[in-house]
């Protein structure tokens, strides 16, 4: 997901999204259920269940429910692997029940846009000053009302994290505390981590994002420069912790030819 | 006296039962049994200001819009799925190129209730989706009310009854009474509201075969207006069973449709100067084909109905 992945990779063993997907992995905790989506939070749900939450339990919003991982690397979750040797093949209302009824416990979204509240825009887009239309929410903007928490994950640029997206696409924080209750969404709903290339975000009380961790190697200043807003950084700021052997494993087994994880 | 076949060609499908001008529900299945073959036909037969619907479509939704066919797109995600962006789709909202398209933003769980509340003959269904987010503030047929049971706000999602609903189904009978395994998205939902249904077969069997496993009978025909026989007629996307996902071919109509030039090509080449899907599957060659077919099939364990 960024250019600097492959000197990395002959220094460090990983690359950036090997260790982004480390770190997905470990936000899903055993027992949950999990929409899981496509490319890296795919290959975080299957390393999560293949190390510390052999329980958990994928959702896909084409009705489809998954405890194993697929025999092929997929491209879109109607794969016919995906769909052989499921849980449960259903229809999309079966497991939109389940997450409107606070029983998701997490979701993965990827955005164009990310803002300091956690607002997320898969709609407009912005390049060389112009708008282009981008293909919208798909389950984005349900998943990201409705589940227990979201993990966000994207490339750190700073026109990608800006203060404030043209387009809510997907409800974060909105202006900050409260606004989630005022707009009606539940109580226990919202992002709990943005994961980049860089490092990851966290969420105040006040619903503001704040930097928790830095990856190996990357400093707080080429976080702030790449960041459109003046980013909080956590007191305690920690590293994130670099893959294990385990996770880079199970991962390369699942993208042997590096197919998500350039 | 047996009841009359409705089987005919896709030619024929189309020119009777889907005027321009139509709503049409198209990728019910998702990424799946996406029904390729009767989009192209609605282009060949240059239908116009169509009103598209469906969650996603893949690319079928992409290349209906770059041939002018669209009026209207009624949808959670509008791209290539597995490549990115769909370039006809931009060129329509950014520049109306080749004409101006209106887009209605949904959400996947919304489009579901569209076509639930359709199909439940109610005119909405409330959710708490869409809240606090600008799909709302857009969408006309999102309206924030207050619920009458409980102190909460909600969204009133309005009801969707499509003039024909096209579904693509592994197996049916003469009758149209459509087996549909794999993933089911909002295919049951869309059937029931669906003014007309248009059933397109990867194969047409005897009804005792359909009446064996009543449970998997998703398409009731007494719904269906039409039933086309089309082996292969969801390519590029799969069918469980029958087909896998040709990815290359997704991936190549990206680089192939990027400019306007481009995608006129692309567009004569596999839709226009083709005659009908027979002709379609030649031009892809048998190779290709081949290469998709079932590698090893997976047969579920037979359910007894026996008493």
């Amino acid at each position: 997901m960024t250019s600097r992945s492959e000197p990395d990779l002959a220094a460090r063993g990983y690359t950036f999204s090997e260790l982004m997907v480390a770190a997905a992995a470990r936000e899903i905790g055993d027992g949950e259920l999990v929409f899981v989506g496509m490319r890296l939070p795919m290959l975080a749900f299957l390393v999560a269940r293949r190390t510390h939450a052999p329980s958990a339990v994928g959702l896909f919003e084409n009705g489809v429910v998954r405890e194993t991982p697929a025999a092929e690397l997929l491209y879109t979750m109607g794969d016919p692997p995906n769909l052989r040797g499921a849980t449960q093949c259903g229809e999309m209302t079966g497991v939109m029940a389940l997450l409107q009824q606070g029983r998701v416990d997490a979701g993965f979204l990827g955005a164009a846009e990310v803002d300091r509240f956690g607002n997320l825009n898969t709609t407009w887009g912005y390049r060389h000053k112009e708008m282009q239309r981008l293909p919208g929410s798909g389950g984005a903007c349900d998943i990201a009302c409705l589940a227990r928490r979201t993990v966000v994950m994207l490339a750190h640029e700073r026109g990608r994290l800006c203060e404030r997206v043209g387009h809510i696409t997907s409800p974060g924080y909105g202006t900050g505390n409260g606004w989630r209750r005022s707009q009606g969404l539940p109580q226990a709903s919202g992002p709990a981590a943005i994961i980049t290339t860089l490092g990851v975000l966290r969420f105040g009380h006040d619903g503001e994002a704040y930097l928790a961790s830095v990856h190996p190697g990357v400093s707080v200043e080429e976080v702030l420069a790449n960041t459109g807003w003046t980013l909080r950084v956590a007191d305690e700021l920690m590293e994130t912790p670099a893959p294990t052997d385990s996770e880079l494993r199970i991962t390369r087994e699942l993208d042997p030819n590096h197919f998500w994880t350039r | 006296m047996p009841a009359e076949s409705k089987l005919m060609s896709m030619r024929d499908a189309i020119a009777r039962h889907v005027p321009s001008g139509s709503m049409v529900l198209l990728g019910a299945q998702l990424e799946q049994m996406i029904p390729f073959a009767a989009g192209h036909e609605l282009i060949r037969q240059s239908r116009r200001d169509l009103t598209l619907v469906g969650p996603i479509s893949d690319i079928l939704f992409d290349q209906m819009i770059g041939a002018g066919c669209v009026a209207r797109v009624m949808a959670a995600w509008i791209g290539n799925v597995s490549a990115g962006v769909g370039y006809c789709f931009r060129r329509a909202v950014e520049r109306s190129v080749p004409r101006r398209l209106e887009v209605v933003d949904y959400s996947n769980f919304t489009m579901a209730m569209a076509l639930h509340a359709g199909a439940l003959g109610v005119p909405f269904l409330p959710t708490y989706a869409t809240l606090g987010s600008d799909l709302l503030k857009k969408n006309g047929n999102l309206r924030e009310f207050s619920s009458p049971v409980s102190e909460e706000k909600l969204v009133a999602v309005r009801a969707l009854r499509p003039d024909v609903a096209i579904l693509h189904v592994q197996r049916a009978d003469s009758q149209g009474n459509g087996h549909i395994w794999g993933s089911l998205g909002v295919a049951v939902d869309g059937a029931r509201a669906a003014r007309k249904i248009i059933v397109v077969a990867e194969e047409i069997v005897e009804p005792e075969v359909i009446a064996s496993d009543p449970n998997r009978t998703l398409v009731p025909g007494f719904l269906v207006a039409a039933v086309v026989h089309e082996p292969g007629g969801a390519h590029p996307s799969p069918v469980q069973g029958y087909y896998g996902r040709d990815h290359a071919y997704f991936s190549q109509y990206h680089e192939q449709t990027r400019r306007l030039e481009d995608f006129e090509d692309w567009l004569a080449h596999w839709v226009v100067q083709v005659s009908d899907r027979q002709e379609y599957r030649k031009r892809l060659g048998d190779g290709r084909v081949e290469s998709l077919a079932v590698k090893e099939h997976a047969f579920s364990a037979p359910a007894d109905f026996g008493y």
